[in-house]
């Protein structure tokens, strides 16, 4: 009851700010924040554009040198990707690595001595409920060019673990997520920016699921809080180079020997699934099943089946070898111990 | 004991009622501001439309413009009305309407709401001031919800300007429209979308759903107030009014170069010089750095206008007026939107472009067939519909006629003018003209020398004086259209008004077709003078333009004597005249002008 009451005042206020004598600055101070925001998010063009595969989304701009932070989806499954600039400059990305769990990706544009407005993603601002947000994004890919993503406004309706569904698929991700009465469950809005009337981000805007529970489409965005220290991780992952090692093994790990075959490898970035495990294999035995995502495979993440058939190769077969797994939304820990090693012991 | 319970029961009850009570009481600023926005909507509701298809199968929403009732809405949602509709007003009323002019391509329609001269209008905003963030308002009728006629408010903001929407079908384009996620439904079809004031800044007419449904997930489009002011008057004059193209086509290159990669070397963009790999660099005002951008702005032009083009070639910029043809081939469009009639009532069409079944398979209807109801139109409509063929109704072309011509022959006394014409006075150079003209033949001498022009059978080869673009001629079909009336004259209809005027002013425009010539009749709107003459001799050549001031009383009747006669982008003569004699002077006879 108080906070509703509260939130009534707060309708209030904002409805005095925006309808009231001084009402010309407040709106222009409104659209200025909107114009400013419109130029840290980028349209994203690449693969898709089949019925219900839109071949667009959403992203944005996180550092002065042009990294950009967007869903993982199968738009980026392609060597042809193209981002473009709220001023019309299109660019081919550098993918420089995904976190799983939140289904994010981290892009580079070959941008070097310029300074692009971004959002910091170490300036922390939350939202309460009932707090009024814009989202920007480039939905049905409306925006071409140096045409501005679209913006829809609203309010936050609920701060909520997500209980989500893709297809048949309950999605990864499990934590709270900011859920909005504005539309920003479409077609190309993944991606984009839930904002304040500040300017500041809240969110980035989620993929497009559906509510477990109720089966209806889900307007939400993943909190900043919840993926800036995962983004900034493959930020600074990506920054300390690794270099692989100067010579390969004698004797490589292959899936063959793990006793685990792979999802077939159609595209460029295939997501690492098990398709299948062989019985009694390293990979059954360390409990391996089909359909779980590998994340990381020795220390390293992987973020395609071309990802971590490289990884193995570095790998001697005769060591264990960790991976972390994705199952059901949880991180598994597995240690491998190849047959080779087994039959020295 | 139970009862001194209850009783602080109760007393607490009381005093939270007081203690919740207390913060809700706005401050009396908001109130105000609350009140404000309350008294926009209801004044803009009075003007919002329910529109009903006669026999009460679908319909959408309008807006009243002017207190005689004239009203926008889509294309779309009269289609399949045909020529009547039902129109609601918040009164709680029901009117009888008539169609008067359909814009296929854009999705836009008048129809006049008949029985009172005070209808409530709502007034017009600028959609080129609309900016992203901004409030905005939908006033309409989604989903048919509304038996009393009181529209449905969804209140939102402008989520993108300048949009382009592709065609849908085979027509319909979205230039430059606005997009808001102020809910635009089914049934709002054809209503308006005003801004925080209560200005109207658009119709909206689509929607982006998709997967979501026929039910508004955030995105919406409504088209700009400032298309439609261009398009109301051709609107006003009846006829099936086609959009503006260019005579070439473009290409964006590297980044903000857009260059012509294809150009009719029939049109006026090559007559004004622009050629293969020149860079557009403005349209009408815009700055163009991608195509899309170009499509953008050419999409909110009628067929006949001229807007400023500038290009750039070889590092030097060229600054020339186009004059725009038309989109469609007139009896092309005809058809095309007798094919769309069929088709039953679409709410909001998405993007992206969809090959259109329904227009696929049918055949070609018969104009009649589209009017099933045609025996049993109201008695106001009936009195105000005409069926001619290319016009949505003639009826308010014929009006529009009349009432241009008989003011102008009117007020300046022209009706005893004759056939037979002489004109003398001086050119710029202070040398002297004299022109004669009779209704077979003209003659005009200059310094240079004497030409003369027949005026029988095919006129268009008869464009004297050479550099003139005809001015005999031009001179001639006034001296027909004066001396017959526009009944006899040939082919007559009203086209609207065009940026003819010195500085882009509107002037109406009438146009006349006789011996496989046209001739544009360009009239102030308010004063109705004639300010005007355009000759156009074909489609691929320039027109002959002649411009009129100076007006003075010339034996009983009023006439123009400063006359400014241009051809292609150069001024072929200023005449000044001097004497003018009309019927009954001896013709061509040695020193009738001294």
């Amino acid at each position: 009851m108080v906070s509703k009451t509260r939130s009534t005042i707060f309708i209030a206020l904002m409805s005095l700010i925006a309808v009231d004598g001084a009402y010309c600055t407040a709106e222009s101070q409104l659209s200025d924040v909107i114009q400013k925001a419109q130029t840290k998010v980028v349209k994203i063009f690449g693969a898709g554009g089949l019925r219900q595969l839109e071949a667009h989304q959403t992203g944005i701009l996180i550092s002065p040198s042009g990294h950009v932070l967007t869903a993982l989806s199968y738009v980026l499954d392609t060597d042809d990707l193209a981002v473009i600039l709220d001023d019309g400059r299109s660019y081919h990305p550098e993918y420089l690595g995904s976190d799983p769990v939140r289904e994010l990706a981290l892009l580079k544009l070959p941008i070097e001595d310029e300074s692009l407005p971004y959002f910091d993603l170490h300036e922390d601002s939350t939202a309460q409920v009932g707090d009024r947000i814009l989202a920007l994004s480039n939905l049905y890919g409306i925006a071409t060019g140096d045409e501005s993503v679209s913006v829809l406004q609203g309010t936050i309706t609920a701060i909520a673990p997500l209980d989500a569904r893709r297809g048949a698929f309950t999605t990864a991700y499990r934590d709270e997520v900011y859920v909005v009465d504005a539309y920003t469950n479409n077609p190309g809005a993944a991606g984009g920016a839930l904002i304040d009337w500040q300017g500041r981000l809240l969110g980035l805007l989620g993929k497009e699921v559906k509510s477990r529970v109720t089966g209806t489409w889900l307007n939400y965005a993943l909190p900043t809080a919840g993926f800036s220290t995962s983004v900034n991780d493959l930020l600074a992952g990506h920054n300390s180079s690794w270099e692989p090692p100067s010579q390969l093994p004698e004797l490589s790990l292959t899936t063959e020997v793990l006793g685990m075959r792979l999802i077939p490898d159609v595209l460029p970035f295939t997501p690492p699934y098990i398709d299948a495990v062989r019985r009694d294999s390293p990979a059954e035995l360390a409990g391996l099943r089909a359909d779980d995502l590998i994340v990381f495979a020795a220390g390293r993440q992987v973020a395609s089946c071309r990802d971590f058939l490289e990884a193995l190769t570095y790998h001697d077969r005769r060591e264990e070898i960790q991976l972390s797994i994705l199952r059901e939304g949880e991180l598994v820990e597995v240690t491998l111990q190849t047959e080779d090693e087994n039959a020295e012991d | 004991m139970i009862r001194s319970y209850i009783t602080f029961c109760f007393l607490s009850l009381a005093w939270q009622a007081t203690a919740k009570a207390a913060p809700t009481i706005p401050a009396p600023e908001v109130i105000a501001i609350e009140r404000e926005r309350v008294e926009v909507i209801k004044r803009a509701s009075t003007a919002s439309v329910a529109i009903f298809e006669p026999s009460g199968q679908g319909g959408g929403s309008g807006v009243i413009i002017s207190p005689d009732g004239f009203a926008l809405t889509n294309f779309h949602v009269v289609a399949p009305c045909g020529v009547a509709m039902k129109c609601g007003l918040n009164d709680g009323r029901l009117y009888d309407a008539v169609i008067v002019g359909v814009d296929p391509v854009g999705d836009v329609a008048l129809i006049q709401l008949l029985g009172r001269d005070d209808f409530p209008v709502a007034e017009l905003g600028d959609s080129d001031l609309v900016k992203v963030g901004d409030w905005a308002f939908t006033a309409g009728n989604p989903f048919m919800l509304a038996d009393d006629f009181h529209p449905s408010i969804s209140y939102g903001m402008i989520s993108g300007v300048h949009r382009y929407q592709y065609p849908a079908g085979t027509l319909l384009e979205y230039a430059d429209c606005l997009q808001t996620d102020a809910a635009i439904n089914p049934g709002n079809s054809g209503g308006a979308l005003f801004d925080a004031e209560g200005r109207l800044i658009g119709i909206n007419g689509r929607g982006s759903f998709e997967k979501r449904g026929r039910v508004n997930v955030g995105v919406g489009y409504a088209i700009s107030i400032n298309q439609i002011k261009r398009f109301v008057s051709h609107l006003k004059s009846g006829r099936i009014v086609d959009h503006a193209s260019l005579g070439f086509t473009v290409s964006t290159e590297d980044l903000g170069r857009v260059v012509v990669d294809d150009i009719l070397d029939t049109g006026d963009a090559y007559r004004r010089g622009l050629r293969y790999g020149d860079q557009i660099t403005s349209f009408a005002g815009r700055e163009i750095h991608t195509a899309n951008a170009l499509k953008t702005a050419l999409g909110t032009y009628p067929r006949d206008w001229t807007v400023p083009l500038r290009f750039r070639r070889e590092g030097k910029n060229y600054s020339v007026q186009l004059r725009l043809p038309g989109l469609h081939d007139p009896a092309q469009l005809v058809d095309l939107i007798q094919q769309q009639a069929v088709v039953p009532s679409a709410p909001p069409e998405g993007s992206p472009p969809q090959p259109d079944k329904e227009q696929k398979d049918s055949q070609l209807p018969n104009i009649n067939a589209l009017i099933p109801d045609k025996p049993e139109l109201p008695l106001a409509v009936k009195s105000r519909y005409e069926e001619v063929r290319g016009y949505a109704n003639y009826w308010y072309n014929h009006q529009q006629q009349q009432k241009i011509w008989q003011r102008y022959v009117g007020k300046n006394a022209l009706e005893q003018l004759g056939t037979h014409w002489q004109i003398a006075g001086t050119l710029s150079s202070a040398n002297r003209f004299e022109i004669r003209l009779s209704s077979k033949q003209g003659k005009m001498r200059m310094p240079t020398g004497q030409s003369g022009a027949i005026f029988a059978g095919e006129l268009d080869s008869q464009l004297s004086p050479p550099g003139s673009g005809g001015l005999l001629l031009a001179m001639h079909l006034w001296q027909r259209m004066l001396d017959k009336g526009l009944q006899q004259f040939g082919e007559v209809y009203y086209l609207g008004q065009l940026p003819a005027g010195p500085d882009g002013e509107l002037l109406d425009c009438l146009v006349g077709i006789y011996g496989g010539v046209e001739i544009r009749l360009l009239f102030l709107p308010d004063d109705g003078e004639l300010v005007g003459l355009e000759l156009y001799p074909a489609d691929d050549a320039d027109p002959c333009e002649i411009r009129f001031a100076g007006f003075t009383e010339i034996s009983g009747a009023r006439l123009p004597t400063l006359w400014q006669v241009r051809h292609g982008e150069k001024t072929f003569a200023e005449l000044q005249i001097e004497t003018w004699q009309n019927d009954g002077d001896p013709l061509f006879e040695q020193g009738a002008t001294n």
